[in-house]
């Protein structure tokens, strides 16, 4: 008798509820938007997360790679209970936020990845995020870990999460910690903000396509004169330039 | 005394720098020296202030001088706070304007982000009053947070000023490929939306997080020399023609008025006396915003505007690089970043470049005088610096 393995291989999925998109106005004064993407739409994603993988700096090789493992699962069904929810500003894609459901009202934070950065971009997303579990998935607690210094100060001091250190993480296994219903009710409307509902022509515009981070992280070449000098048409790396010409010159 | 002039100028990217402090000091030297097309100095001053405790590192001078391969130059730390820079310019001044020295370079350099937010927070505190203040608490951004609420309620400064001031520094740091901050911001992003308070949270009321400058890592360098090495770079002249240093009272408390910043006012008054000009005369300028307010009131008390009227300047847009007097074309403290150390060689280095017309797409039109403010502790030691070009 054939054996369906796909069937065997493949996790008992439930159907994640839809998540309300919201939207909000950052600090540079554009409307961001956070809506849940659908499967169809991770490949569209898992291309701007790959150049990631190569970007050392804060951990963004870390995160990036297991961010894309996680999306290419739940793309193709290996991994259970997950959504994936991206943050977009005029349909360009600024950070994506994962995490799944565990059962008995827990759920398990996987990753925050902003994809510019700076103006908190990565700080909505991941409040939005916290918001699914609690006022969707109606969970009574997330479990966090954080991969970089980064994550640990906006998530485990901003937020003032408890320990959960007897439990281990599926993130590599480290002690977890735990945003509670309390900790989330105390952090709604000064952490998790946003608007309902979202402008038809802002959503429309985020639903079209997810377009290309404008200014995404980038590996440096050379940190002391960092990159971007070396496209300054004003500064000491044109002037540097122009004297190995001149040398060459013979000036 | 001898007439000194600033012949070459280098700088890193202000960021995090993922080197050795002494790397980063050295690194604009050598900028500095190609820039002047030289290869030797008699003297080298570095202005650092946290080495030793932020990143285990001291004797800079000696280990940036062997670094450059410049031995047996004479070598020196100077550390005077936040205005450690515009000291150790103040310093190599002295050395040639003496005739002690002909060449002498000035390299600041400070690596902060080594230790986390906290941990800087607090080595910064370790220059407020030990048994007044520090002992207290007290922090630099909440003493800022103090003098802010007394200026507001005196002067009519409204937190809107502030984050104008926020969002000119750091469009003009998007000028600035140097700059930590690229990031453009607005007043309804930060001060008005319905999220403004989660974009932009309390620090320390009425300072905001967009009213705070960075914690960066970075360097700057300036090569003074006589005007005999001057002219042989070729490069147009730009006279380090007025210095100026005054100090007030350590604790902020004891000062009669709280709201007046009389070092200020003192070493501005100082360097331009000795430069024979006069505040109206500056064409570009260099303020020490480490905080929103310090930039409006340090226009005011250097005497580009009258007392208690800077912030009406703002509004008219008189200190935009297109207005009346330019303040931080660079992006200032606020978008350049302030690695402490080297803050006030680094305000040097952009009115050396905006003399001689090289800033490109922040140049300022045509300036003669350049001016900096580098403001030591909480205004209780400050250098000023006036420049001038000749060609």
């Amino acid at each position: 008798m054939p054996v369906d393995l796909e069937k065997i291989l493949r996790p008992v999925d439930h159907e994640m509820p839809p998540f309300p998109p919201k939207y909000m106005t950052i600090a540079s004064g554009e409307e961001m938007v956070i809506r849940q993407v659908t499967r169809d739409e991770i490949p569209d994603i898992l291309i701007h997360v790959a150049p990631l993988m190569s970007v050392e700096r804060d951990f963004y090789d870390v995160v990036a790679a297991r961010v894309y493992a996680e999306l290419l699962a739940y793309y193709r069904h290996r991994m259970q209970d997950e959504y994936v929810l991206v943050a977009q500003i005029d349909g360009e894609l600024c950070a994506v936020v994962n995490g799944r459901s565990v059962g008995d009202g827990t759920g398990m934070s996987l990753h925050t990845l902003a994809l510019r950065r700076g103006l908190r971009i990565g700080a909505h997303a991941f409040a939005t995020k916290m918001e699914y579990h609690m006022d969707i998935l109606g969970h009574k607690e997330v479990l966090i870990v954080a991969e970089s210094p980064i994550g640990f100060r906006r998530w485990m001091i901003e937020y003032n999460l408890e320990k959960r250190f007897e439990i281990p993480h599926e993130l590599g296994g480290p002690p977890s910690y735990a945003l509670t219903k309390d900790i989330f009710e105390k952090a709604r409307g000064t952490l998790v903000i946003g608007r309902r509902p979202v402008p038809d022509a802002l959503l429309a515009k985020a639903m079209e396509a997810i377009l290309p981070p404008s200014d995404p992280p980038t590996p440096p070449e050379d940190l002391l004169a960092a990159t971007r000098s070396m496209y300054d048409p004003t500064g000491t790396a044109l002037i540097l330039q122009r004297w190995m010409q001149h040398e060459k010159e013979g000036k | 005394m001898r007439d000194v002039y600033a012949i070459g100028i280098g700088i890193t990217s202000f960021t995090r720098l993922e080197f050795p402090l002494s790397e980063i000091a050295a690194y604009p030297v050598m900028m500095a020296l190609k820039d002047a097309g030289i290869k030797e100095i008699d003297h080298l001053y570095v202005a650092n202030m946290g080495g030793g405790r932020v990143n285990h590192q001291t004797g800079l001078a000696s280990a940036v001088v062997d670094t450059l391969s410049l031995t047996p130059a004479g070598a020196d730390v100077i550390e005077n706070g936040p205005a450690s820079g515009g000291s150790a310019i103040k310093q190599g001044f002295l050395a040639v304007a003496s005739g002690v020295h002909d060449v002498v370079a000035v390299t600041g350099a400070e690596r902060m982000r080594e230790v986390n937010n906290l941990e800087v927070t607090e080595f910064v505190a370790t220059l407020t009053h030990p048994l007044a203040e520090y002992i207290y608490g007290v922090t630099l951004p909440s003493l800022a947070g103090m003098f802010t609420r007394a200026y507001m309620d005196k002067y009519g400064v409204t937190s809107r000023h502030l984050a104008m001031v926020a969002v000119k520094n750091q469009n003009n740091a998007l000028l600035n490929e140097f700059a930590h901050i690229q990031q453009a911001i607005t007043v309804e992003g930060i001060l008005d939306s319905p999220e403004a308070l989660t974009n932009n949270p309390y620090i320390a009321d009425p300072l905001r997080f967009f009213d705070c400058c960075p914690v960066s890592d970075g360097g700057a360098s300036v090569i003074l020399a006589t005007r005999e090495v001057a002219e042989k770079t070729g490069r147009p002249l730009v006279r380090l023609s007025g210095i100026g240093q005054a100090t007030d009272t350590h604790c902020v408390h004891e000062r009669d008025e709280p709201t007046d910043l009389l070092a200020v006012r003192r070493a501005a008054a100082q360097s331009f006396e000795m430069a024979g000009v006069g505040p109206s005369d500056v064409g570009v300028a260099e303020l020490h915003d480490a905080f929103t307010i310090l930039e409006i009131v340090e226009s005011e008390e250097v005497g580009f505007f009258k007392k208690g009227e800077g912030h009406l300047a703002l509004e008219r847009g008189e200190t935009q690089i297109g207005g009346k007097i330019p303040i931080n074309p660079s992006g200032g403290l606020k978008g350049r970043g302030h690695p402490v150390g080297a803050t006030g060689v680094a305000q040097a280095y952009e009115i050396v470049h905006q003399l001689r017309g090289e800033a490109g797409k922040r140049q300022v039109a045509d300036p003669k005088i350049g001016f900096t403010c580098n403001f030591g502790g909480f205004g209780n030691n400050v250098v000023c610096l006036t420049f001038a070009r000749e060609n």
